[in-house]
C-alpha cells in the first residue's frame, strides 16, 4: 500500500480528488470569466463580447450599495481585527504556558464561541448595546463581534504552536540572564514570528468575510459582505462579478505577502538564527 | 519569583477574558434575558418577565416543520461531507508519498477559501440558474427539454453550497487524526490478511474518530445557525431555523428572536453531546 505499484483505489480517489478540486474552483472561475463580460453582457453565460468595461464601471457612482464606503470599512475592520487578534491571541498563549486558575474555564468559553451559532452572538452584542443604549457601529459592537470569530482560530494555532516548542531556548536565554520581556523579544518572538503570520492571515480574512455576526452588531454602516449580500438580489449587471474578482484578487495578494513574509522569517532564521555549529566566533 | 510567574499569566490572560466577557458571555447572559422580555413595535425591548416568547415558539407549528428541513439540512450535509471529506483526507494522507506534494495539493484546496463567501455563493447563480452553463449542458445534450427549475433557489442548491463551503473543515481534522496513525499498523493489518476496505473500516476509521467528531460538531453547528446560505441561495423559497430568527430580526423583533435562539442554543448543545460521546475531543486538543 505504501510502496509498489498504484492500487485501483488511487486512480479512483485521484479522479474523485479532481472533481472535488473543479467543484472547488467551479464558481470562483465562473465568477473571474463573466466579469470580463462586454458591455451588453449579462448576468449568465453566454459571453456577449470580451470587455474590461465592468472593472472600469466599478469606480463610477453604483445607482446600488456602497461599495467602496463599505469597502473601506472592511478594510479598516480587517486590519484592527487582524492586529488584535495577533497580540491578544499570543499573549494568551503565553500565558497557557504557565498554569493559572481558570485556564480551563476560559478555554472552554473560547471554544464554545467557535460553535456557537453566529446569529445568537450577533443578536446577544445587538441587543446589550441597545439595552445600554450605545449606538452600534463597525469599530465597536462589530469589532468585538469579529473578536470572538477570529480569537478561537488564533489561540488554537498559538496552542499548536507552544505545544512543539522547545522550553529550552527560553532556559537558556534566562541562564544567560535574559529577563523575561528579552526573552521574549529576543528569543520567544522570533522564533514564533512565521506562526504569526499565520496568525494574522485568519484575523484579516475570516474578519474580512464575516457575515453572521456583523449583522446585528455593525449598526448604520454596513461591511463590504454584508453589503453585498444587500445588493446580490438587486444587481442586474455583471459589475458584481468585477467585484468579486476584485476581491478576489486581494484575498490572493493578502496569501501571497503573508508566503513571502513567512519564507522571509524562514531564510532569516536559517541565515542568522543559530551559529551553535559554527564553533568559536 | 514563582508568585510572579502566575502573575504575569493572569496578565497575559487578561485581555483574552476581558473581550469574550464583554463581547461573549455577556451578550450570551443578554441573549437569555431578552428572551423573557415584551415588545412592542416602537419599542424594541420593554423589560418584563413574560413567557409568551417561548410559548409562541414551542405552540407554533412553523417552529417544528423549520427544525426538521434544517435537520434534514445538517443530515444531508453531514453525511455528504463526511463521506467526501474522509476520501480526499485518506487520498492526501495515504495515496499521496510526499509532504511536499501533500501540501500542494492541501494549499489547492485551501485557497477558494480564501474568497468572498458571499461571492462564492452569487457564482453558484450563472451556474445553477434557469439559463445556466448546467441548464444550458441538460438542454443541449437532451437530457431534459427544458431548463430544470430546481437547480437554483431551492433546497437542492443550498446543499451544494453547504458541501461547497464545509468539507474542508470534515478534511483537516480527519487527515490530522490519519497523519497520526502510526503506519505500521497498517502494515500489520495486511500482513494479517486484511483486504484494503477491512483495513480502512477496521483500523483507520476507528482510528480516525475524534477528527471526525471534531468535523462533524464544526458542520453541524455551521449548518444549525446558518442564514446567509440559506438567504441566497434558498432564495426566499427556503426555510431553516437561523433565517427565522434572521428575519424576525429584521423586524426588530428582539424577545421572540432571543427565545428562539436559546431553543437552538439548546438544540445545537444537544447535538454535539451526542457526537462527543462517539469520541475524547479533549486528547486532541
Amino acid at each position: 500500500m505504501v510502496h509498489g505499484r498504484r492500487s485501483r483505489s488511487f486512480y479512483a480517489l485521484s479522479i474523485l480528488f479532481g472533481a472535488f478540486v473543479l467543484f472547488l474552483y467551479g464558481p470562483m472561475v465562473t465568477v473571474i470569466l463573466l466579469a470580463f463580460q462586454g458591455p451588453d453582457g449579462g448576468l449568465t453565460f453566454p459571453m456577449n463580447g470580451a470587455s474590461l468595461h465592468w472593472f472600469a464601471d466599478i469606480f463610477q457612482p453604483q445607482s446600488i450599495g456602497d461599495i467602496w464606503g463599505s469597502f473601506d470599512r472592511s478594510i479598516k475592520l480587517g486590519m484592527m481585527v487582524m492586529l488584535a487578534t495577533v497580540v491578544v491571541s499570543f499573549l494568551t498563549g503565553l500565558a497557557y504556558r504557565k498554569k493559572f486558575r481558570g485556564s480551563s474555564v476560559l478555554f472552554y468559553v473560547v471554544i464554545a464561541s467557535l460553535i456557537m451559532p453566529s446569529i445568537v452572538v450577533s443578536l446577544g452584542i445587538g441587543s446589550m448595546f441597545e439595552l445600554l443604549g450605545i449606538e452600534r457601529s463597525w469599530w465597536s459592537s462589530a469589532f468585538g463581534a469579529h473578536l470572538t470569530w477570529t480569537l478561537p482560530f488564533g489561540l488554537l494555532i498559538m496552542f499548536a504552536v507552544f505545544n512543539r516548542f522547545d522550553p529550552a531556548y527560553e532556559e537558556a536565554a534566562r541562564d544567560l540572564g535574559a529577563s523575561g520581556w528579552q526573552t521574549i523579544r529576543h528569543v520567544v518572538l522570533p522564533i514564533v514570528a512565521p506562526s504569526l503570520i499565520g496568525v494574522a492571515l485568519f484575523g484579516f480574512t475570516l474578519s474580512y468575510d464575516e457575515i453572521a455576526r456583523t449583522s446585528q452588531s455593525v449598526g448604520a454602516l454596513n461591511t463590504l459582505p454584508m453589503e453585498l449580500q444587500a445588493m446580490q438580489t438587486n444587481v442586474t449587471t455583471p459589475v458584481i462579478y468585477a467585484l468579486g474578482a476584485y476581491t478576489t484578487a486581494l484575498s490572493l495578494v493578502v496569501i501571497g505577502v503573508s508566503l513571502v513574509l513567512v519564507l522571509a522569517f524562514r531564510w532569516r532564521q536559517k541565515r542568522f538564527g543559530s551559529d551553535a555549529d559554527k564553533g568559536m566566533v | 519569583m514563582e508568585w510572579l510567574r502566575s502573575r504575569s499569566a493572569y496578565l497575559q490572560a487578561a485581555p483574552l477574558s476581558l473581550i469574550f466577557l464583554l463581547f461573549f458571555v455577556l451578550p450570551i447572559a443578554m441573549v437569555v434575558v431578552v428572551s423573557f422580555f415584551d415588545y412592542q413595535a416602537y419599542q424594541i425591548l420593554i423589560p418584563d418577565f413574560v413567557l409568551f416568547n417561548y410559548q409562541d415558539v414551542f405552540s407554533s407549528e412553523v417552529t417544528y416543520r423549520t427544525y426538521f428541513i434544517t435537520f434534514r439540512f445538517c443530515l444531508m450535509v453531514w453525511a455528504i461531507t463526511l463521506v467526501l471529506g474522509f476520501a480526499i483526507a485518506y487520498f492526501l494522507a495515504f495515496h499521496i508519498r510526499t509532504i511536499t506534494m501533500q501540501i500542494v495539493l492541501f494549499l489547492l484546496c485551501t485557497i477558494p477559501f480564501w474568497t468572498s463567501i458571499v461571492i462564492r455563493m452569487i457564482a453558484w447563480i450563472p451556474l445553477l440558474g434557469r439559463n445556466g452553463l448546467v441548464n444550458n449542458a441538460l438542454v443541449a445534450s437532451g437530457f431534459t427539454d427544458a431548463p430544470v427549475e430546481w437547480l437554483l433557489y431551492s433546497e437542492f442548491a443550498v446543499v451544494i453550497g453547504y458541501v461547497h463551503l464545509y468539507t474542508l473543515f470534515m478534511i483537516v481534522p480527519i487527515f490530522n487524526s490519519m497523519m497520526r496513525i502510526d503506519r505500521s499498523l497498517l502494515e500489520a493489518a495486511t500482513d494479517a490478511g486484511a483486504s484494503g476496505w477491512q483495513t480502512t473500516w477496521n483500523v483507520i476509521v476507528p482510528l480516525c474518530k475524534p477528527g471526525i467528531a471534531i468535523g462533524s460538531i464544526f458542520v453541524v453547528a455551521m449548518v444549525m445557525g446558518d442564514f446567509v446560505t440559506v438567504n441566497v441561495l434558498g432564495g426566499g423559497q427556503v426555510a431553516s431555523v437561523g433565517k427565522a430568527i434572521a428575519a424576525e430580526l429584521s423586524y426588530l423583533q428582539f424577545p421572540p428572536a432571543a427565545a428562539n435562539s436559546m431553543v437552538l442554543l439548546g438544540v445545537v448543545i444537544l447535538l454535539i453531546m451526542l457526537l462527543m460521546r462517539f469520541a475524547d475531543i479533549r486528547k486532541e486538543l
